[in-house]
């Protein structure tokens, strides 16, 4: 989070200081984003977010039609009819749950449904564990959706109500999903800022607008809305002659959605006085950095801490966070980490059979560049196993080490951060 | 009808061409054929039909043979065997 430099229209006085678990961040600011249509299963670490939201219904604080499902695979079906319609649709999930509605992620992504969710990134099984890593996240790095890596309470509450502005954007109409670690952030309390109803309504322009179209059977435009009285095919049959078409359409948004995720983080800058990074990336101590650590989602936090007390002793060491997974940023990774010297990409989540999902896309957005920085794989924290301050300051000391001897031989490639030997 | 870029089609495959378009029929291996002279007119297979492809105009049962995958199911369910699956060698 970046310091204050701008008066905000909503300075920290204005807003207003709750007590929230990243569950309940969540449940709060769907409940002000205008939300039409909710339906959801309930899992662990998700659960409090859905139990959180039916109470507002019950309670009649919203207007949102809330659909208690059978199933996850139901829960995105129900979204993707909902927002098919014009509805602004939000559901959530993790884990085995998002694993069964992996068949409908790819639906709501391919007719371009700018539907919200939220994942409290969860292990997969088996053996059964209900605790945070990636696995269940990079499960559905490919399925089109823009994704969102938080690393606290207050950037989950923020993120969601951006997640909105950010589908819905006329270049970019992509589902979204906002990712915060299951338990580290879900069930964890922390006091955060929340803005006011009417400012959260403003800052998304009311409700959902849906975009227009232009089809061969109607002269006008007409708006990309299911609607009886004037017909409209949605999911169509599309084979060698015009799936690629469709497909690219999709890949192209996603340069679009790079740019709107910084616009977005921007505008909320002005709004509230924060920000994380670019909206993309988020570096820590970065600008002469020799060694640089990059991680994803909570355990930013520690990483980050331990690595200023060894700048206080003068070591050169930085701290990249990725917080847009999709896109990912391959250039701003590029740029930051062009004069690093060793880089360690950490993995929550193993990828069996070959190297870090993230290592690898780290890996790919550095081939481009003349000198390149030693680039180790680090795979920690699996189900949901603690990233302790003294295994970071024991992952430095390794990577100091590393940085003398100047070269990493290959079957020193990818590390194990904290598992027993 | 020449066929048109990514830049030119509405997102997300939104009615890029009428789904009446889309000529299911030359999926077909095997054609239903009706026999006008068995035929009763008791509109068995209009019903079954899962396409709609089995056309009634009030006088004669007719097959739409655009969109009749050749499934069989109304050569199957006729009660009088009217209708007879012939093989299509290579589309009419």
């Amino acid at each position: 989070m970046t310091t204050l430099k701008l008066t905000p229209k909503y300075p920290r006085e204005k807003q207003t200081i709750m007590m929230f678990n990243g569950d309940e961040a969540v449940a709060y600011a769907v409940k002000q984003c205008y939300v039409d249509v909710v339906a959801a299963y309930p899992i662990t670490p998700q659960t409090i977010i859905v139990e959180k939201f039916s109470e507002f219904v019950a309670n009649g604080e919203v207007h949102t039609e809330f659909i208690h499902v059978e199933s996850e695979h139901s829960a995105m079906s129900a979204c993707i009819g909902a927002a098919a319609t014009g509805a602004r649709a939000f559901t959530s999930t993790c884990s085995q749950g998002l694993a069964l509605m992996v068949e409908t992620l790819y639906i709501a992504s391919g007719l371009r449904l700018p539907i919200v969710m939220a994942v409290t990134n969860r292990a997969l099984s088996a053996p059964i564990n209900i605790h945070g890593d990636h696995s269940d996240a990079y499960l559905m790095r490919d399925a089109g959706w823009v994704m969102l890596f938080v690393e606290n309470v207050q950037e989950a509450y923020d993120t969601t109500i951006q997640a909105f502005k950010i589908a819905e954007h006329p270049e970019v109409q992509l589902p979204v999903s906002v990712h915060l670690d299951g338990f580290f952030l879900s069930h964890t309390m922390e006091n955060l800022h929340v803005l006011p109803d009417e400012a959260i309504y403003e800052f998304l322009g009311g409700p959902r607008k849906p975009v227009k179209v232009k089809v061969d059977y109607y002269d006008e435009e007409v708006e990309y809305t299911l609607n009886p009285a004037r017909p409209l095919s949605v999911g169509m049959l599309a084979f060698y002659d015009y799936y690629f078409e469709i497909k690219t359409q999709q890949v192209e948004a996603f340069k679009h959605a790079e740019r709107v995720i910084t616009e977005v983080n921007e505008e909320w800058y002005k709004l509230t006085g924060r920000k994380y990074g670019d909206g993309l990336v988020d570096p820590y101590a970065m600008s002469d950095a020799e060694i640089a650590i990059v991680v994803m989602g909570s355990s930013t936090g520690t990483i980050r801490n331990i690595v200023k007390k060894f700048r206080e002793r003068g070591v050169k060491i930085g701290v990249l966070r990725i917080r847009s997974y999709r896109p990912f940023p391959r250039r701003r990774v590029a740029e930051l980490l062009k004069d690093v010297k060793l880089v360690a990409v950490l993995d929550r989540a193993a990828s069996p059979g070959t190297l870090g999902a993230l290592y690898s896309d780290i890996i790919s957005s550095l081939y481009t560049l003349k000198e390149r920085p030693l680039v180790v794989n680090y795979i920690y924290g699996l189900g949901g196993r603690d990233l302790s301050p003294q295994l970071v300051h024991r992952l430095i000391e390794e990577l100091r080490e590393d940085l003398r001897r100047g070269f990493i031989p290959e079957e020193r490639l990818q590390r194990y951060l904290g598992v027993r030997e | 009808m020449s066929l048109k870029s990514w830049r030119e089609i509405p997102i997300g495959g939104v009615g890029f061409k009428l789904s009446t378009e889309v000529k299911t029929g030359e999926w077909r291996a095997m054609k239903p054929v009706i026999d006008q002279n068995k035929c009763t007119k008791c509109l068995i297979c209009w019903l079954f039909c899962p396409e709609p492809a089995i056309m009634w105009d009030g006088v004669r049962v007719e097959v739409n043979y655009d969109y009749c995958k050749g499934c069989g199911i109304c050569a199957q369910e006729c009660p009088v065997k009217a209708i007879s699956m012939v093989p299509e060698f290579g589309g009419e």
